[in-house]
């Protein structure tokens, strides 16, 4: 709570989400969609104070290195192996106003693009000193950073020879329950971007443009870390609730 | 020509992939010591005000098959139908109660689950009281964009016949697919993202 003591809640309903922007549920060349894309329409629903309220996350929540997925599974005196990075941008929302007290959660593969999972098959091996979860949260301004590995391209079934470009899983929670958003951040110049079935599912090439970050070589700590910038954008909402009250209520 | 109005687009959304357990219920998925529990498990302490239930549900792809990599969250008022959120400007929820809840499909038969209270009535957009109900949102492997839809309960039934947004569907066959029936000490809420039974999206 204490991150958005200083500012008055906002409660009004947020803008209507351009389902046109985003990848459509029924995306074939990504096969696993085929049967679990929903196939009726989609019933509109004008936000109701379930949807325009949402969980707070205090900075309480978070440990010492929840942010730094190089030390965060290591053994002590240990760290990942990989390129080290740091992910940093500001959360704001569709009018541009920076997300105060977002949280924000991150996973990814290792430097050999293996995830540490039980029902992971690629043969890159395991780093030990790598786990592949993080998580924090954004200040008064809406920005925040990271540090850790970049990951490797993986392959995975779904033509014979379809490869993940290097990518982090990002999910996000704004002030709202529909601003609750997942999705992912690819890193400036892969081209393996432009080849992906999962990327491919955004129909337009600006879309995807604002999920790849850029290497950002002044953020860049020397003989440390490269640093990429990644700013994320959330629905933006009305300045009011209940604009359109009925008399009588 | 005219000003232009400087908005940003939203960030495209992408599956969450067959991985997600590892980034929002690490513990579940093994990778222990990163975090000290896994957010959203626990809604509910012993000094919770309202009625305990147990929510559980499967989520169904187009074959009939269970979901094993979803990822569920809930959202809901407190007994009295208030929202633990700065956002809730009627009065203070219960401070006993999150509100918020994440359950991983299991990796045995895909069920999610959740420990919780029976949410009180809220008010629809024009002072109307809704149906007490819970909001979920549904990621995956193979889902391109967050799943959002409500669950009612089967039993409230003169609440549910007045409640506005049920109202919005046309088709009203397909209403009984956001009704969860009674189930022991909870109440079941299985969702079909296909089909005859397929459940009820909302573009919220
Ligand atoms: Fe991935």
């Amino acid at each position: 709570m204490s991150v958005l003591s200083n500012s008055k809640p906002e409660t009004g309903s947020f803008f209507q989400r351009d389902l046109g922007w985003h990848p459509p549920a029924f995306a074939p060349q990504y096969k696993t969609s085929v049967l679990r894309a929903p196939q009726k329409a989609l019933i509109s629903l004008d936000n109701t104070l379930s949807e325009i309220t949402g969980p707070v996350f205090g900075h309480n929540i978070l440990g010492e290195f929840d942010n730094d997925l190089i030390h965060n599974f290591a053994k002590p005196g240990e760290s990942a192996i990989g390129p080290r990075i740091i992910v940093y941008g500001r959360v704001l929302d569709e009018r541009g106003k920076g997300v105060a007290g977002a949280l924000l959660e991150f996973w990814q593969a290792n430097a050999g693009g293996r995830y540490r999972h039980r029902k992971e098959g690629y043969i890159a091996p395991l780093d030990p000193n790598f786990g592949g979860c993080g998580r924090t949260i954004t200040d008064e301004e809406g920005n925040y950073s990271f540090r850790t590995i970049l990951p490797g391209p993986y392959p995975w079934p779904n033509r014979v020879n379809d490869w993940r470009p290097s990518h982090i899983h990002f999910s996000i929670f704004g002030h709202g329950f529909a601003q609750r958003l997942i999705t992912q951040m690819y890193f400036e110049g892969d081209p393996l971007i432009w080849k992906c079935p999962i990327v491919d599912t955004i129909p337009g090439r600006e879309a995807i443009e604002g999920l790849v970050a850029a290497l950002d070589m002044e953020a860049t700590l020397p003989m440390d870390a490269r640093a990429y910038k990644f700013d994320i954008v959330l629905r933006g909402r009305r300045s009011t609730m209940f604009e359109n009250r009925l008399e009588g209520s | 020509m005219a000003q232009p109005l400087g908005r940003l687009k939203e960030s495209a959304s992408q599956t969450a992939g067959p991985y997600v357990h590892i980034g929002l219920t690490p513990n579940f998925a093994e990778i222990e010591g990163v975090y000290e529990a896994d957010l959203g498990i626990s809604m509910v302490n012993d000094k919770t005000r309202g009625e305990r239930i147990t929510v559980t549900g499967q989520i169904f792809d187009g074959s009939g098959t269970a979901l094993k990599d979803a990822m569920v969250e809930i959202w809901q008022a407190d007994a009295e139908g208030l929202y633990n959120s700065p956002a809730e400007m009627r009065g203070s929820a219960d401070p006993n109660f999150t509100g918020w809840g994440r359950s991983p499909t299991n990796m045995q038969d895909g069920e999610f689950r959740f420990e919780t209270i029976k949410p009180g009535r809220v008010p629809f957009r024009d002072g109307r009281l809704m149906a007490p109900h819970i909001t979920f949102w549904i990621v995956a492997r193979g889902i391109n964009l967050g799943l959002s839809t409500r669950m009612y309960f089967a039993d409230e039934e003169a609440a549910n016949a007045e409640d506005p947004v049920l109202a919005r569907i046309e088709h009203r066959v397909r209403v009984p697919t956001l009704l969860a029936p009674r189930d022991g000490n909870g109440y079941r809420f299985d969702i079909h993202l296909q089909g005859d039974k397929e459940t009820v999206f909302f573009d919220i």
